[in-house]
């Protein structure tokens, strides 16, 4: 991670200390001289990885995570995404929870994403393998994102993947929650192409795949 | 004759060295696989967690029993549903609280005359006729903090955090209420002391502010009105920073997370608070002999010395993935490795 510039340094800070205000202030402010992506990309995403990276290295709670998603959202939705769904034209992106009931960390991830100027499909909680599989195929999905709270649920992601290969698709499977950060292995042995142990590292996860413009 | 599990225990928990580190497998759903029952049925039934409770015993040399199920246990209490599956732990169903303001016609449950609690009493009470003073038997509460996340889900609570004080405090007010009466009656259906599951005094879940603000006056209220030693348990979550509030609420020990270095928890805990850890349950399942023998010891130099030690999971809770084999060897690694004194740590560089 390079050092934050002090425009992500000052948003950063805003959204810790739950700003809302704030955040809206500096991003207007920004927003008034002019392009609204390089805002997104140098300063809310910059912003988010290190919340994220701070979350990992123990230095903010996941309460603030939250909170900082949230308002990210809000401020960034309102600048960017009133008219159009995304400011990028691919990946098609879709998220979902299987065999388990915690949403929280699926809302987290969307979160960052829309903040990013990514939207994503989401394709809610308790589901099953199969469902999950169906509606990847049938959106043509590039990128699927699975959240699971629960081991049961982590090991499920096996069946996605294996239904997804029978099906001839390339949709990369990438995971996250509790269990793959707790079990640093386990995302290798469901089958998934990557996992992203933090909220803001779903955001790069998604750029670097859309640099490598993996539909291709 | 050898020392009870109960006086390993008070020995270990006084900060002094037994004759071995007293642990505890909590292998709580494999009973269910071995006698051949669902997590449902083994659960719905008194006589099969006592029955699975004695195995655990029997098989693993289990130093505490514990008849507590499952999480969602509470949510069945306060008339929700719990949502099983064949081969893990049931989740919470639907949230009781649907809607914040809900929270100002709320009502606690009463522990008599509560199916799902009268139960685990039920199941308390046949363990400790049956064990009776030589094994302790750990009571569970999920704390008045913690609990909302399953009363609310937690994206709401942490709104209701931020939105609406007034009815936070309420909730936890509530809560508080039935919290006490729910650990003593675990304690006088038999058990020894109260496990007070709190991950939102981590703080890797909630802020600072808020452990400061609602964590710890809760928690130092609720430990004033049980009956009985309370340990805090953070299901997995770190707890160096709160080290002290953790002692300052009046808590006899602490989880030990698998995210953080123990050496260092002990170093904080040394002489004040139990640790109660840490071996990683996610990560067991696939450990290869070496490696259980590494991880029991690295444990035990770390926090086994003067005591105040149990070792174990770092969740409370060891999934039903991790084969019956892996548990046989962390208990054996424990025996052999765990009899003090201690002398081994300082002969090899571990
Ligand atoms: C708080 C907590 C509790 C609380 C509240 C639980 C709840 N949310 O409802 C209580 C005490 C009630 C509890 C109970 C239980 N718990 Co609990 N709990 C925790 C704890 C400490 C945090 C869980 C949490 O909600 N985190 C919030 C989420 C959002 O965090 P996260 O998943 O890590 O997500 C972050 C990143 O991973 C990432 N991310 C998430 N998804 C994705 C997806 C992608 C694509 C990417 C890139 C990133 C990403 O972004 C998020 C933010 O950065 C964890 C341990 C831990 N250290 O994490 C155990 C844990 C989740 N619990 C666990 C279990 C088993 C349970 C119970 C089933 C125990 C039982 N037998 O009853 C119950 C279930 C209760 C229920 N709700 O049904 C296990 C689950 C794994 C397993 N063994 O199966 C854990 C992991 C503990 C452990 N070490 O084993 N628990």
């Amino acid at each position: 991670m390079t050092e934050l510039n002090k425009r992500a340094k000052q948003f950063m800070d805003a959204l810790l200390h739950i700003d809302a205000d704030r955040c809206s202030m500096l991003l207007d402010n920004l927003s008034s001289q002019g392009g609204d992506l390089r805002l997104v990309e140098d300063v809310v995403i910059p912003a988010l990885e290190q919340i994220g990276v701070s979350w990992e290295g123990g230095d903010i709670s996941l309460s603030q995570v939250y909170m900082a998603g949230r308002i990210c959202e809000r401020v960034v939705g309102r600048l960017l995404l009133e008219n159009t769904c995304s400011i990028y034209g691919r990946p098609r992106v879709g998220i979902g929870v299987i065999e388990d009931y915690h949403a929280l960390g699926k809302r987290m991830v969307i979160s960052a994403l829309r903040s990013s100027g990514y939207d994503l499909l989401d394709y809610g909680h308790g589901l099953k393998a199969d469902d999950l599989v169906e509606r990847a195929l049938k959106d043509q999905l590039d990128i699927l994102l699975i959240s699971c709270l629960m081991l049961t649920s982590a090991v499920c992601v096996k069946d996605v993947v294996a239904g997804l290969r029978r099906a001839g698709s390339r949709v990369v499977v990438v995971v996250g929650g509790a269990p793959f950060r707790l079990a640093p292995m386990l995302w290798k042995e469901v089958g998934a192409h990557c996992m992203g142990s933090n909220s803001g590292e779903a955001v790069r996860i998604v750029r670097t795949l859309m640099e490598d413009r993996i539909w291709e | 004759m050898g020392m009870t599990s109960s006086q390993r225990l008070q020995i270990a928990l006084s900060h002094r060295e037994p004759d071995r580190v007293p642990y505890v497998l909590s292998a709580n759903m494999h009973p269910a696989r071995q006698m051949g029952l669902t997590i449902k049925e083994y659960f719905s039934r008194p006589r099969n967690v006592v029955e699975g409770q004695l195995k655990l015993h029997r098989m693993f040399g289990n130093d505490i029993l514990c008849c507590y199920p499952f999480a969602a246990l509470e949510i069945l209490a306060w008339g929700g549903e719990a949502l099983y599956c064949d081969n893990g732990p049931p989740n919470a169903g639907a949230p009781i609280i649907r809607r914040a303001e809900e929270i100002s016609l709320l009502d606690p449950p009463e522990v008599a005359g509560n199916q799902p609690l009268q139960g685990v009493l039920q199941s308390t009470g046949r363990l400790k006729a049956a064990v009776g003073n030589d094994i302790p038997i750990a009571g569970v509460i999920i704390s008045p903090t913690s609990l909302p996340i399953m009363q609310m889900g937690f994206g709401p609570y942490l709104d209701l955090i931020h939105e609406r004080p007034d009815l936070l405090e309420r909730l936890l007010l509530i809560n508080t209420q039935y919290c006490v009466a729910w650990a003593n009656a675990q304690l006088k259906a038999g058990a020894a002391s109260i496990l007070y599951s709190d991950p939102a005094f981590s703080p890797a879940i909630m802020s600072r502010d808020f452990i400061l603000q609602y964590g710890l006056p809760t928690a130092v209220n609720v430990i004033s009105r049980i009956n009985g030693a309370v340990m805090i348990h953070m299901a997995s979550g770190t707890g160096v920073p709160v080290v002290n509030e953790i002692f300052r609420a009046g808590f006899v020990g602490m989880s030990a997370s698998a995210e953080e270095d123990l050496g260092a928890l002990k170093s904080l805990c040394r002489g004040k608070l139990t640790l109660v850890g840490d071996l990683n349950a996610l990560a067991m399942g696939s450990w290869r002999s070496e490696d259980i023998e590494s991880e029991v010891k690295r444990a035990i130099a770390l926090a086994g010395p003067g005591g105040g030690f149990v070792l174990s999971d770092n969740h409370g809770e060891i999934p039903l993935m991790v084969n019956e084999d892996i548990l046989l060897a962390v208990a054996d690694a424990v025996r052999r490795w765990g009899q003090y004194p201690l002398n081994w740590i300082n002969a090899e560089d571990v």
